[in-house]
This record gives C-alpha cells, sequence and structure tokens, in this order.
C-alpha cells in the first residue's frame, strides 16, 4: 500500500465513515458524536498536511478507480485542489466546533451532522477531483447532501427555500452533466491538467467547443450565484446559521466558481479559452454579478440576506480574476477564494452569534451590540473592512492584484471601474452596520432580553471560531509574503498554470 | 454440476407446492426456498463467469427435442437481481402479511411466479418463452388480486385481459415463425432468418405483445392501477421484474435473433415510443397524488430509457463503443429493478404506518420514520439518476453514445426526464422532511424497514461504485485489453 495512491482516498474517508456512523448514534449520544466529528475533522487536517507538503515538492497523488468502460474516478492532488482542500479542511474544523455550540439543544443533531459529514466529503472530493466525470460527481453528491441540511429547520419556510434551492442547482448540474458528455464523448477522458488539454488536441470544432463552454459555465454559474442564476443564494439563508456558513465561504457557491477555475484554467486552457474569445463574455457576467449583487444588498435589512447578496457579488471576484488573461489576474482572483471564504465564514459566524444570544436578525436591530458582544463585533469588523478591501486585511490583497491584472493585461479600462465601484458600495452596506454596532446607543428593548450573568458574551463554541477565522484573514493579509500564506501558494499555482 | 441452470427454477417450484401442502409454514418455506434460490444462482453464475455459457437440456434429449435451458451472461446477471429482489421483497411480505390470512395465499402464488420467470430467463426457445411468459402472467395477476378492495380486483382483471391479449398476439407470431422456418430455437433462429414480409409481420406481432406486457407507452395503461393496488411486495416484484422480464424478450429478440431482419427505422420507432413513456410518465409520476401510484408511473418512465437503448444499439457498429452501450443498458435495468422495488417497500411500510399514502399527508415521515425516508431518498437518487448511483453512470453512457452516433435527439429527452425526476421524487421528500403528523411514531421493526434499505443501497452504492464488474461480465469488449 503506497502513501501516494491511498492519501486523496483517506482524506476523503476521514470524513464519509464519521458520517456515515453518525447517522446511526442515538440522539442522546452527544459526546460520541462530538468526538468523532472532532477526530476526522482533526484527523483530515494532519492527512491535509502531508498532501501539502508532498505537492510542494512535487510528489504525485493519485488514486484511481475505473467506473465504467472511459471512466474513472479520479482523485488528483495538485496545487489547485490542495488550496482548496486546505481551505475547506480548515473551514470544516471551525464550522463543525461552531455547530456543535449551535444545535447544543436542537432536535436531529444526527441527522445533521451526519449530513454535514458528507457535504464536507463532497466538496473536498470536488476539490480532489482529477477529471471532468469525477468533479461531476461530486457536484451533484454535493446538491444531495446540502438540501436536508437547508430544509433542516423543517418549517414550511425551510422546505420551500430548501425546493427552490434544489430547483437551480438540480437544473445547473444537468447542463453541466450534459456539457461533460457532450466534451467528454468528443475530446475524451478529460483529465485536468496545468495548462489546459483542449489546446493539445487537433481537429476539435471550436464552434462545438464555445456552445459546450456555455453550457458549461451557465451549469457551474447556478452554484457560483452568477446573474441571473442567483435566485437561489437568498432563499437558501433560512438555513441554520453553520450551513449558511459553510455554504457561502465552502461548500456551493466556492464549487461553483472552483468549476469555473478548473474549466478554463485545466481544461480548456486560459489561452486558448481566449483564443476562442470566451472568456470575455465571462468577465461581463461576473462584473455585472459584481454590481448587482452589491446594490441589491444596499437596500436588505435582514442580515443574512445583506451578507447572501455580498456573496453572489463577492465570489464573482474570482470569475472575474479568471476572465482576465494573464498571471497576476489568476493570483488575484484564486486567492480572492480563500480569502473570501475566510471573511464571508467570519460574517456568518457573527450574524449567527446575534441570532442566537440577542435574538437579532436585522440590521436596524444592531444599535450597539458591539458594546454588548465586543469579541464577536471585532470579528465582524474584520470581515467587513476585509470585504471592502481595507489592508492589512485579506480583502486588500485579492482586489490589489485583481487591478494590478487588469492593468497587465490592458482591460484596465473597464475592470478599475467595476472594482472602485463595487469598493464603494461595500463601504456603503458594511459601514453603516459597523457605525450602527459601535457608535449607536443601546436600546431598551431588544428581541430577547440579554443575559448579563455570564462571563462570555455567549457561548464559547460560539466565540471562538468567528475569531479564529477572522485571526486568519487578517494573518493572511499581515504575512500575505510568507512561505505557504495563501498567496505564495496561489503564485506557485499561476506559474504552473502559464508554464513559466 | 451440468444440471446447475435447473435449479434455479425447481427449487422456487418445489417450495411453492411445500407451501400449498402445508398453507401454516408457508412463510418458512418460502423464505427458505428464496435464500436456496439465491444461493443456486450464485453458484450458477460463478459457473458461468468461470466457463462462459451453459446449455442444458432438459432430461438428457437431443437437442430439437429436449426442452433446452440456455444460461448465458445476461440471462445469469438478471437471475441474480430477481433472486435478490425476490428474497428481500419476501422476507419484508412475512412482515406485511403478519396474521393475516393472506400470508398463506400470497406464498405459493409468489415462488410459483419466481420459478415461472427464472425459466423465462433461462428458456432457449420461443415456445417455452410463450409458455413461461403465460404462466408468469398468470400468477401475477392472481398476486395482483390479493390487494385490498374493489379497485385492486378491477385492475387485476384488466392487467388480466390486456396481458393475455400480448400472449395472443406473440402465439400468433410464434407460429408464424414456426411455419416459416421450422425451428423455434433461438440460436438456430438468428443463423436462417432472412428479411422479408412474413419475418417482419412475425416479429411485429411478438413485439406488439411484448410490449404490451413491457408496459410501453402508449400500451402502459394497464400499469399504473395494477401495480399502484396490488400488495406492496408484490408491486415491488412486479414493477422490478415481471415488466423487465417482457423487457429482456425484446433484447433478445430484438438484438439476437431478428437482428439481421431489421431496419433502422423500426429501431426509432421503439426509441420515441421510449422518449415518450419517460416524458408522459415522468409527468404522470409528478402529479400522482399517491405514493404507489407515483411509483408506477415511474416504472412508466425508466422503461422508456430502456427503449431509448434500442435505436443507438441499433446503429452502433459491433466493437467496444457498442459494448459500452449494452453494459449500460444492463446496468440501468438493474439499477432501476432494485431502486423501484425498495421504493415500493418503502411505500408499504408507510401505508401501513400512516393507514394511507397520500403524499400530501406525508408530513412527519422523516420524524417517525427516518430509516424509510432514508431509503426512499437513496432509491429515488438512482431513479432521478444522480450520483453515486448506477443509472448515473448508465445515463452517461446512453448520453454518450447519442453524442457519438449525432442523434441530438435524445438528449433533451433524457435531461427532462432526470429534471422531472428530481421533481417528483422530492416532492414527496419535501412533504416527509416538512412538519405534520401523518404518520405515528412507533418502534421500527427490522423485518419491515432492512429490506429495502439493502435493495436501495445496492441500487445506488453497489451498482454505482462497482458498475465496471457489468462490463467485465456482460461486454468485456467495451474494455481495454490491459484490464484483464
Amino acid at each position: 500500500m503506497r502513501l501516494e495512491t491511498w492519501l486523496p482516498a483517506l482524506i476523503l474517508l476521514s470524513s464519509l465513515v464519521p458520517g456515515l456512523v453518525i447517522f446511526l448514534l442515538r440522539e442522546e449520544n452527544h459526546i460520541l458524536r462530538t468526538s468523532l466529528n472532532l477526530v476526522g475533522a482533526v484527523m483530515k487536517l494532519g492527512l491535509v498536511g502531508i498532501m501539502i507538503w508532498g505537492v510542494f515538492h512535487e510528489r504525485v497523488f493519485e488514486t484511481r478507480w475505473t467506473l465504467a468502460p472511459g471512466l474513472d474516478l479520479v482523485l488528483h492532488a495538485d496545487a489547485l485542489s490542495v488550496l482548496f482542500v486546505t481551505l475547506s479542511t480548515v473551514l470544516w474544523l471551525v464550522t463543525t466546533v461552531y455547530a456543535i455550540g449551535y444545535l447544543e439543544n436542537g432536535p436531529h443533531r444526527s441527522r445533521f451532522f451526519g449530513f454535514f459529514s458528507l457535504c464536507v466529503t463532497a466538496t473536498v472530493g470536488l476539490a480532489l477531483a482529477g477529471n471532468l466525470f469525477t468533479f461531476v460527481i461530486f457536484y451533484e453528491i454535493l446538491t444531495l447532501s446540502t438540501y436536508p441540511l437547508v430544509a433542516h429547520k423543517g418549517t414550511t419556510e425551510a422546505v420551500r427555500g430548501a425546493r427552490i434551492y434544489l430547483s437551480y442547482t438540480l437544473a445547473g448540474g444537468m447542463l453541466l452533466l450534459v456539457g461533460a458528455i457532450w466534451l467528454h464523448t468528443m475530446a475524451g477522458p478529460l483529465d485536468f491538467a496545468q495548462g489546459g488539454i483542449l489546446g493539445d488536441i487537433d481537429g476539435l470544432d471550436t464552434t462545438l467547443l464555445s456552445w459546450i463552454f456555455l453550457l458549461l459555465i451557465t451549469g457551474l454559474g447556478v452554484k457560483a450565484a452568477l446573474v441571473p442564476l442567483h435566485g437561489w443564494l437568498p432563499q437558501a439563508m433560512v438555513a441554520p446559521a453553520p450551513v449558511s456558513a459553510l455554504l457561502h465561504a465552502v461548500a456551493v457557491v466556492k464549487a461553483g466558481a472552483f468549476g469555473i477555475v478548473r474549466i478554463v484554467y485545466d481544461v480548456y486552457g486560459v489561452e486558448f479559452a481566449d483564443s476562442l474569445d470566451l472568456l470575455a463574455p465571462l468577465g461581463a457576467a461576473a462584473a455585472v454579478t459584481i454590481i448587482y449583487g452589491s446594490v441589491k444588498a444596499l437596500s436588505q435589512d435582514h442580515l443574512k440576506k445583506r451578507l447572501a447578496y455580498s456573496t453572489v457579488s463577492q465570489v464573482s471576484y474570482i470569475a472575474l480574476g479568471t476572465a482576465i488573461v494573464g498571471p497576476i489576474a489568476t493570483i488575484g482572483g484564486m486567492v480572492h477564494l480563500v480569502h473570501q471564504g475566510l471573511l464571508k465564514i467570519t460574517l456568518f459566524f457573527a450574524a449567527g452569534n446575534y441570532a442566537e444570544t440577542l435574538g437579532i436578525h436585522k440590521v436596524s436591530e444592531m444599535n450597539g451590540v458591539g458594546r454588548l458582544m465586543p469579541g464577536t463585533t471585532l470579528a465582524f469588523t474584520i470581515g467587513a473592512l476585509g470585504m471592502i478591501g481595507i489592508p492589512p486585511v485579506a480583502g486588500f490583497i485579492s482586489k490589489w492584484y485583481l487591478g494590478l491584472g487588469a492593468v497587465e493585461a490592458g482591460a484596465a479600462t473597464w475592470v478599475m471601474p467595476v472594482l472602485v465601484a463595487s469598493s464603494l458600495l461595500n463601504a456603503a452596506y458594511f459601514l453603516p452596520i459597523l457605525y450602527r454596532a459601535w457608535f449607536r446607543d443601546l436600546p431598551r428593548e431588544w428581541p430577547t432580553p440579554p443575559r448579563h450573568t455570564r462571563r462570555l458574551e455567549t457561548q464559547a463554541f460560539l466565540l471562538w471560531p468567528p475569531v479564529a477565522t477572522a485571526t486568519l484573514a487578517l494573518a493572511a493579509g499581515l504575512f500575505a509574503a510568507a512561505p505557504y500564506s495563501p498567496l505564495e501558494w496561489v503564485e506557485l499555482i499561476a506559474a504552473r498554470e502559464y508554464r513559466q | 454440476m451440468n444440471s446447475l441452470p435447473v435449479w434455479p427454477i425447481i427449487l422456487p417450484l418445489s417450495g411453492a407446492l411445500l407451501a400449498i401442502l402445508w398453507p401454516r409454514r408457508s412463510a418458512r418455506i418460502g423464505l427458505f426456498a428464496s435464500l436456496s434460490t439465491l444461493f443456486a444462482t450464485g453458484l450458477l453464475l460463478w459457473q458461468v463467469a468461470s466457463q462462459g455459457q451453459l446449455i442444458h437440456p432438459l432430461g438428457g434429449w437431443d437437442p430439437g427435442l429436449a426442452i433446452v435451458l440456455r444460461a448465458d451472461a445476461l440471462a445469469t446477471t438478471l437471475l441474480l437481481m430477481s433472486s435478490l429482489v425476490a428474497l428481500a421483497a419476501g422476507w419484508y411480505a412475512t412482515a406485511y402479511f403478519e396474521n393475516t390470512t393472506k400470508q398463506s395465499q400470497f406464498w405459493p402464488l409468489w415462488l410459483l411466479m419466481i420459478a415461472a420467470l427464472h425459466a423465462m430467463l433461462l428458456s432457449a426457445d420461443l415456445f417455452n418463452l410463450y409458455v413461461t411468459l403465460e404462466l408468469l402472467g398468470l400468477s401475477a395477476v392472481s398476486l395482483a388480486a390479493l390487494g385490498a378492495g374493489r379497485a385492486a380486483v378491477e385492475a387485476a382483471l384488466r392487467y388480466l385481459t390486456v396481458g393475455l391479449l400480448g400472449s395472443m398476439a406473440f402465439l400468433a407470431g410464434l407460429t408464424l415463425v414456426y411455419t416459416r422456418y421450422g425451428t423455434l430455437d433461438m440460436l438456430s433462429l438468428a443463423q436462417v432468418i432472412e428479411s422479408e414480409p412474413a419475418t417482419w409481420l412475425a416479429l411485429a406481432l411478438m413485439s406488439t405483445g411484448l410490449l404490451v406486457k413491457s408496459a410501453l407507452f402508449p400500451l402502459h395503461f394497464w400499469l399504473p392501477p395494477a401495480h399502484a393496488n396490488a400488495p406492496a411486495p408484490v408491486s415491488a416484484a412486479l414493477s422490478a421484474l415481471v415488466v423487465k422480464a417482457a423487457f429482456y424478450l425484446m433484447l433478445r429478440l430484438w438484438l439476437d435473433t431478428f437482428q439481421s431482419a431489421l431496419t433502422p427505422a423500426a429501431s426509432s420507432l421503439l426509441g420515441l415510443l421510449g422518449a415518450g413513456a419517460v416524458l408522459w410518465g415522468s409527468w404522470n409520476a409528478l402529479r400522482a397524488p399517491r405514493l404507489k401510484l407515483l411509483a408506477a408511473y415511474s416504472t412508466v418512465a425508466q422503461l422508456g430509457y430502456l427503449f431509448i437503448f434500442f435505436p443507438l444499439l441499433m446503429a452502433l457498429p459491433p466493437g467496444p463503443r457498442y459494448d459500452a452501450a449494452f453494459g449500460a443498458l444492463v446496468l440501468m435495468a438493474l439499477t432501476h429493478g432494485f431502486a423501484k422495488s425498495a421504493l415500493f417497500l418503502t411505500a408499504g411500510v408507510i401505508q401501513q404506518r400512516a393507514g394511507h399514502d397520500r403524499i400530501e399527508g406525508l408530513g412527519g415521515t422523516a420524524r417517525a420514520l427516518p430509516v424509510t425516508t432514508f431509503t426512499l431518498a437513496l432509491a429515488g437518487v438512482a431513479l432521478i439518476g444522480l450520483p453515486p448511483s448506477g443509472a448515473f453512470i448508465a445515463k452517461w453512457q446512453l448520453l454518450s453514445s447519442a453524442f457519438a452516433l449525432g442523434q441530438w435527439f435524445w438528449v433533451p429527452v433524457v435531461t427532462i426526464g432526470s429534471l422531472l425526476a428530481a421533481a417528483y421524487v422530492f416532492r414527496v421528500l419535501g412533504y416527509a422532511f416538512g412538519t405534520g403528523e401523518g404518520v405515528a411514531h412507533a418502534l421500527s421493526n427490522g423485518r419491515e424497514e432492512l429490506p429495502a434499505l439493502l435493495l436501495a443501497i445496492i441500487a445506488t452504492v453497489v451498482l454505482g461504485l462497482g458498475s465496471i464488474i457489468v462490463w467485465h461480465f456482460i461486454a468485456p469488449g467495451a474494455l481495454p485489453a490491459e484490464s484483464f
């Protein structure tokens, strides 16, 4: 048994097996369930650590399993997959801790944590997918395993939100499936390769390739919430807070964005895609989405809805970076995959804390919460400043590289206005929240009366996760030039993509 | 060991006789017979896998006189599915009919039906096929009539009439073949068949008979009431096995025996009817007010997918692509067999617990019956054709063949059909996860919930991850040489 062939599978199993066991546990078996969750998450982190080291030293990790003639299930670690695997593994650990605190006394915990683990397994499988077939498999499994999480509360509203979520994502998945099969039939097994694979195959019909690209990107665009395919995202925020956090930061929305990155860089090849004139429409869609999401976020009073529209906008930075040809823009887009994840998960954790501790769901109810919940509000502030792009929080790095990349590629005339407008809009919908939280007076009445008797502002399991992720987001910005920082790693990927 | 093909028929048959003699022990006899049938099938499968197909003339008569049994890879694969489904559904039936008089009426008919089905799968000539088809039809109708109330009897009577008409058509076609070619052995017929009007007429008659029995749109009208009103374990076998038996014969006739006499137009017609079945069946499943009716319409749709393979297989020249598509067809049929039987068994559990199976009244099922709801979801995944089910891989190959041949037409049909399937499956799950007191809390009973769960796991996990075995066994030509 060689480590190289088993490591990817082991990483998958480290969340799959605990998940399946958790399904069988009784509701009351709190200790065993929690330890299974945490042991799985920590083990996965350790295994991913080995993988990071290996990939950096150019070792090849690959698990291959033939399912049908010409169709292999391939789990393969390259620099890009390691980036996404690490992000999901770290955030899974944090979110698990948060979810344990959040659902402490709720119903159906075994079902919840079971599907939660399946959802992470799907995300990691998607990250490690070595070809388009495998990617599609995990993409669909992700849809299926998140449905019960969105519907978890079982209220009419939750079931309705879950149904809308499902209609969008299954329809998108079907488009992706058709595109993938079509491309597979034309070009053979689509094993992802840095620099792309289609450019090296002669005799492909370029018109058909363009249509297939449209199918694939539309299918992925549903999960990545590209306008006008974003309709499900604000509805899906009926889910419990840890699910929203995971959905917006790593699992679903990121899966779509990551897929777009894979298709453009490792299937078509960014230069080949550009030569087919496919990137300009993608860039336009991303730009429209960035502005539209921000404008919509302005008018939302519901905090989670405002954050949801902010996600619509922010995730499209990744697509934008992908659509601009040139290594610097690539860096900007890909590094945002990590940065947006850290920032957005912090914001959703904080929103969950407000709702859980004080019963606050709306921006207009947030007057003075900074004084009652300083830790949570500090984390929220770091997240919000990062989203706006204020140094030294990580979000600044993404926007800086996107801007530089646009200048390098000669696309500054349309990218720059989008970046500036979006940053201004970000400021316009985040700063009023910060002002309210820190500087407005406390109201006399709360939706849920605050309990001052406790030493901490809220339960420890709810407080530490946002503080941890906010710290990581700050560190990713401050130490961006340190070895193994997200930025350094993405520079490695970009160097390999452009074959420099 | 050469008599091995006899056992999967003899064992359930003797079980049926014993169950008549000892009605009070019928459940035990039945389970034992099903278990030993499964064991015999396993041995047969192992034999065929290691030595290739087995041909066994009954009673040692010369070929031409004797009743010949032929066990090849396709037949034994379906035999294995049927033994497994029969065992699981039978296991559930012991709980379903517990403390009712129907227990002792059920088992002889059930075992007889399995014996007939197995005899049909193993028959090598057209006349035996006709006989076993009749036996299968009659025992299936009697089982369907065991359902409660007038609706079940009415549906069973309609099922009987339609089935008999189908058999008549088959018999007429078979007579024509015998008059023209002087033999009914399928392998020898394949050598001498000629493309001429008499052959076409014969094939048309036989096919019509089989299409009625396999409920291809628009000849499906008898299926939904019959399958929806039969007792749940019976519905499982009817949907998973009995309709598929007629389909299996279509496959044999069209792809082996009469292949040289066929035109692409004929197979396109089958494909078009299949497409109609996919859309019409899925649409009606979506509108069905009751869970079992939904499952029955879903069967109509799923059979449609199987028929869409015909025009593709006819257009593909022999070679790896053909073998890949053929393996996918078998995988699709297997997945549907396991998934649909699982769905009917869960419907039975829900119906008995809630006292009804109205979909809108299923609120709170996920809380009261978590295992059954999970099974329902797993089976649903396979019916939609999502990963990791076997149907996902089969649909991938189906669409891949369509793209390779430039037959684009099938792509939207399969896509829309899958989306409709997702809609009807998640409509049920939406109610099940929602609030309500539709199903009362009760201690779950392993005999009720486990058989369905096992069947659903086979459909969604085993066939999905181990799908390559189907190609190894049925169509090894699809695989690159080095993988042996």
